[in-house]
């Protein structure tokens, strides 16, 4: 019993992960039309940069903030430089994302080696929780926190401001968007923004709990792939239904048929494809 | 005698007479660009001709290798029923992922492809025990065939030489033919040709299973070529590779994607001499062919000789 315990709990907290980057990427291509290839490399980029501001300054809280303010801005940068430039041809975007996932991938490794390097965390939660006979580290309690936080303010700002219906309009009809007056352009560089946020914290969080490495920004966005095609894109709850059950698939598979660990996670995904291709809450 | 025929011939009878001037070094090198052509003409089947853009194509060139790899290093070295094998088991794979592949459209089905060749690069890196892991499977001999040692360069060059002319060949009758015709119908618009009472589906299928048993090829020429395989015959970095070489130069033509493969290995060759951040330059050129030339090199050539004509 303390296993299945220990083991939701460990792919509940990674589900959160997953949904933090799945609602960036899902929310980018609702609104903008861009398959996102480099969000896992924005979500590698926060964990790094996290650890080198670690490194100087010993606060999380400081390494959380720079680093997510680093990969904001980057990510505001190549909005506006270059995917500006090519808006409604998606292959090409995607594409385009592509490259830069190669590079920023290269680049990690040159400045921060190959090594793989783990974030040290937060001085409050350092600690195991001890309830029973099961013990369980406080910061995955941490993650799994944030994480619903975020999705509630996530969900409240799509659901509950001005700029959330703005999203809305953006991702039912970009063109009326512009006809009664939403500024698109700016718009689409706030929601990249948003989705380049989300996978900061993603990263920062992530790299305290799984560690840093090369690698690592082409897995979770495979996952988070996965966690879209059964969520369904455009979708905050498909993100969070599907980053939940994608994170304890994984999870359990690791733990129970590790050589089969990517199979037991694509399986599921399979069979979802082969009933509903748009997800369980995508729309068409 | 038309201006591209000329050309067509020409190289033709370079690369017949190539190991006549080029030192093993350069004979290897064109070995290997060769095969990497005929891997970038068979996605572009898909990608250029049929609008279907996959990022997973390394998915069937991958297994092709495994599979003479794992049969010649375990079971026998007879090359007929390796390269059947090898032929096979792509085209198996290509079977079951485009059943799942084609339900998806756009955007999910950049996502699918990518995923399902990340599932075969999964079992291939984590599979210690059969497919050896990271480290991958080394000392693959080259065959003999009919009687024949394959070993040397030269041999070898032309073994390769006749298996991606010969794959050429098959390629250049299939996208001539109303098949292709189709194919290409289906890339401009899939309401118009399912108006006309074409079947897209089946037509899509059946363009994803050519591609896949090309690239097949490609990659049973390609172990051969190394003596070895690993995971990164598996690696999204391949995948990459082969769809930046048919962008480069030119999708939905046969010419562009083997332009493309030469260019995109000669700079590799050349450059990695110099640094070693090479996978920045793939993501550079990336960028920029993706920005200022997304009809590739082909694209490019032609959009001046047609500027020439005008101003003549």
């Amino acid at each position: 019993m303390t296993f299945w315990i220990i083991q939701a709990l460990n792919g509940i907290s990674f589900g959160m992960l997953l949904f933090l980057l799945a609602a960036g990427l899902s929310l980018i291509f609702g609104v903008m039309k861009v398959l996102n290839l480099a969000h896992g490399s924005l979500y590698l980029l926060g964990g790094y940069l996290g650890l080198t501001v670690l490194r100087f300054t010993n606060s999380f809280l400081l390494a959380l903030a720079a680093a997510v303010l680093g990969v904001t801005l980057l990510a505001v940068v190549m909005e506006r430089t270059v995917l500006r430039r090519i808006y409604g041809e998606e292959l090409r975007q995607a594409l385009l994302t592509f490259g830069f996932l190669f590079i920023i991938a290269d680049q990690a490794l040159w400045i921060w080696g190959g090594n793989p390097q783990t974030l040290p965390k937060p001085q409050a939660f350092t600690r195991s929780l001890q309830m029973g006979t099961i013990v369980f580290p406080s910061y995955r309690f941490l993650v799994i926190a944030v994480g619903i936080v975020m999705g509630v303010a996530l969900w409240w700002l799509q659901e509950r401001t001005r700029l959330g219906a703005m999203i809305r309009a953006g991702v039912d009809d970009e063109e009326m968007a512009r006809g009664i007056g939403v500024n698109t352009p700016r718009l689409f560089t706030g929601v990249f923004a948003l989705g380049a946020f989300l996978a900061a914290v993603g990263g920062v969080m992530g790299g305290a709990l799984l560690g840093v490495y090369p690698g690592a920004d082409f897995e979770v966005l495979l996952l988070a792939f996965v966690v879209i095609i059964i969520g369904g894109l455009g979708s905050l709850k498909g993100a969070f239904v599907g980053g939940l059950v994608v994170g304890l698939i994984d999870n359990f598979g690791k733990a129970l048929f590790p050589e089969l660990a990517l199979f037991t996670v694509f399986a599921p995904m399979a069979a979802i494809l082969a009933v509903r291709p748009t997800g369980l809450f995508g729309r068409a | 005698m038309s201006p591209a025929r000329l050309i067509g011939l020409l190289a033709g009878l370079l690369l017949l007479a190539a190991p006549a001037f080029l030192s093993s070094y350069y004979l290897g090198l064109l070995t290997k660009m060769l095969i990497f052509a005929l891997f970038a003409m068979s996605l572009d089947l898909l990608l250029g001709y049929t609008g279907l853009p996959s990022l997973g194509h390394v998915a069937y060139f991958g297994v092709g290798s495994y599979t003479v790899a794992l049969l010649s290093l375990r079971v026998v070295k007879t090359f007929w029923i390796n390269a059947l094998a090898g032929l096979a088991a792509p085209t198996l794979v290509a079977l079951a992922f485009n059943l799942l592949t084609l339900r998806a459209r756009g955007t999910y089905f950049l996502m699918i492809t990518l995923a399902l060749a990340q599932v075969l690069w999964g079992i291939a890196f984590g599979w210690r025990s059969f497919t050896g892991g990271d480290d991958g499977l080394p000392g693959i001999s080259r065959p003999t065939v009919g009687g024949w040692s394959i070993a040397g360069e030269v041999p070898f060059y032309y073994v390769t030489l006749v298996g991606v002319a010969l794959s050429l060949w098959c390629l250049s009758i299939i996208v001539r033919s109303p098949l292709g015709k189709a194919l290409v119908g289906i890339r401009e618009s899939e309401t118009r040709m399912r108006v006309l009472g074409y079947n897209v589906w089946a037509y899509q299928y059946v363009a994803s299973i050519l591609a896949g048993f090309f690239a097949g090829v490609a990659g049973i020429l390609f172990v051969y070529y190394n003596g070895y395989v690993g995971p990164a015959y598996l690696s999204v970095v391949m995948s990459g590779q082969v769809l930046l070489m048919v962008i480069l130069g030119g999708a939905g033509t046969l010419v562009g994607p083997a332009l493309g493969a030469g260019i995109i290995l000669l700079l590799e060759n050349f450059l990695s001499a110099y640094t070693e951040r090479w996978l920045t330059i793939l993501g550079i050129i990336y960028v920029v062919v993706t920005l200022f030339a997304p009809r590739g090199v082909l694209g490019v050539l032609r959009g001046r000789l047609r500027a020439g004509r005008a101003a003549a």
